[in-house]
């Protein structure tokens, strides 16, 4: 098992967002995390990365309790919803930077030739657009090699071409064994890419199952619809 | 923590503002030298400027710094790198940075004015010692208040407002304290007060090193006999020790908490 979560809750002032969350995520699937805006998936993934901390409750990742530990994150690569970077360096410096952190192997080379970053390596991050962060942020999250990949909405401004090269980046990790969780509001990707999904509601794992379960407790035959209908059917996991 | 360090520290020296900074001391240094003629006397004046400056800009740098990099804290709480080393490797970036444009640019005029020759050199050195605690006490607790303040316009205020505190009401209540209270013996009372306040125990401090506590009258001379002792002066620094160490905790403290 890749990652044991235990009844975890996290409260952030009034606002209960996560109300009890029992998870196990085995290894090598990937896993799309859904629901609706606020329902929790951002401050779940948080909570594994150990950014945010869990009121109550526990987590497991690659058997390792993560409660004061932090050198577990050298095994997971994560990739941020919104590309927040330091503004004034370039993009090779903050390459360098990261891999220096991390001092581990990476192969970023191929990865800025496969989103064609070239260009832009001696450019200021203020200056890129918001799909080119974006690109720059894929670099910086695949080019190590870590057993575990968290993905939070990674399709984010990205062009049809650069939208490909990711699905066969992901295809790729994925027969490599390796873990990947990912976050998104396109329907259409998760139907693509995803083993499994876990539907996130009010706090609480409302959903786990595959895509074809799923469509059969629903009587959807649109993935889409399904996921829309989730709520309303009782198909309660 | 050090390749945070290392990371804060050059993208601090490549900015603008700490060559302002460097170039304000340089001038201050030369202008005071020539003006002054006379090195002990430039050291007093100096004094005045920096026990009142650095505890400001340790405060406005330190919170705009901490809020600034908020982006980048975020990309680094995803690495694995321990949590307080990232906020301390901050921590020690911006106030070694802000320390090296002090020393840097008090320190040139004075060489070149000839401070090795002459006998103002301890007084001197203090004066940097003191302005280097001051510039960490204020930037650790400029860190402190950004980190438990989400909002940027609340913690500069907060920020501000302590500094306003330390460096200008403080001593303000204090005077009233004594004259309300000037029928008692206040030379306990006054000795505390002092020593509480890190901006007012660096001034007693100097003044004291400086030998013209004479100018401070009735309390000079208490104060003399406490701080002027090699047992004075130690606990003086342990007590400014303290205060570097007190807000570096707070800022742990917080940092093991925060959600982000």
């Amino acid at each position: 098992m890749t990652i044991a979560i235990n009844n975890l809750h996290k409260r952030f002032g009034k606002n209960q967002v996560l109300k009890g969350v029992d998870l196990s995520i085995d290894e090598g699937h990937i896993y799309a995390i859904l629901g609706p805006n606020g329902s929790g998936k951002t401050t779940l993934i948080k909570s594994i990365l150990g950014m945010v901390i869990p009121d109550k409750g526990s987590i497991t990742v690659l058997d390792r309790t993560i409660k004061k530990d932090w050198k577990y994150r050298k095994k997971i690569d994560y990739l941020p919803q919104i590309a927040n970077f330091p503004p004034n360096i370039k993009v090779k410096e903050l390459i360098n930077m990261i891999k220096d952190l991390r001092n581990s192997p990476s192969a970023e080379k191929e990865l800025i030739e496969l989103f064609g970053l070239g260009p832009f390596l001696d450019k200021k991050l203020s200056t890129l657009s918001g799909g080119t962060k974006q690109k720059v942020n894929i670099v910086l999250t695949f080019m190590f090699d870590s057993p575990l990949i968290i993905l939070d909405e990674p399709t984010t401004g990205l062009d049809p071409k650069a939208l490909i090269r990711l699905k066969e980046l992901i295809q790729k990790e994925k027969a490599q064994g390796k873990t990947i969780l990912i976050t998104t509001h396109i329907m259409q990707f998760v139907e693509e890419m995803a083993d499994e999904i876990l539907y996130l509601l009010e706090g609480e794992i409302y959903f786990k199952g595959s895509i074809k379960k799923l469509m059969e407790q629903t009587k959807q035959t649109n993935f889409e619809h399904a996921i829309a209908a989730i709520t309303t059917s009782d198909s309660h996991a | 923590m050090l390749k945070i360090l290392k990371y804060s520290f050059y993208d601090l020296i490549r900015s603008r503002w700490s060559y302002v900074y460097f170039l304000f001391y340089l001038a201050l240094g030369f202008v005071l030298l020539f003006l002054n003629n006379d090195v002990s006397k430039a050291v007093i004046t100096l004094m005045n400027v920096i026990i009142i400056l650095i505890p400001l800009i340790g405060t406005i740098f330190g919170v705009m710094y901490y809020y600034n990099s908020r982006e980048f804290t975020e990309l680094l709480l995803a690495q694995p790198i321990k949590r307080s080393s990232i906020f301390m490797g901050q921590y020690f970036g911006v106030a070694g940075s802000l320390t090296l444009s002090l020393v840097l640019g008090l320190g040139i005029p004075f060489l070149l004015y000839g401070l090795l020759r002459s006998d103002a050199i301890f007084d001197f050195s203090l004066l940097l010692v003191t302005g280097a605690f001051l510039t960490f006490i204020f930037v650790g607790l400029s860190f402190v208040i950004a980190i438990s303040n989400e909002n940027k316009i609340k913690g500069f205020g907060y920020a501000v407002l302590l500094w306003l505190f330390l460096a200008v009401v403080y001593d303000g209540l204090f005077l009233m304290s004594l004259i309300m209270f000037e029928e008692y013996p206040l030379d306990t009372f006054s000795l505390v007060a002092t020593a509480l306040n890190p901006i007012d125990l660096s001034r007693i401090l100097i003044l004291l090193k400086l030998d013209i506590s004479a100018l401070l009258g009735y309390t000079g001379a208490i104060f003399k006999k406490f701080f002027g002792t090699d047992l004075g002066f130690l606990i003086s620094m342990a007590i400014l020790l303290l205060w570097t160490i007190l807000p570096l905790l707070g800022l742990r403290y917080k940092a093991k908490r925060k959600d982000f």
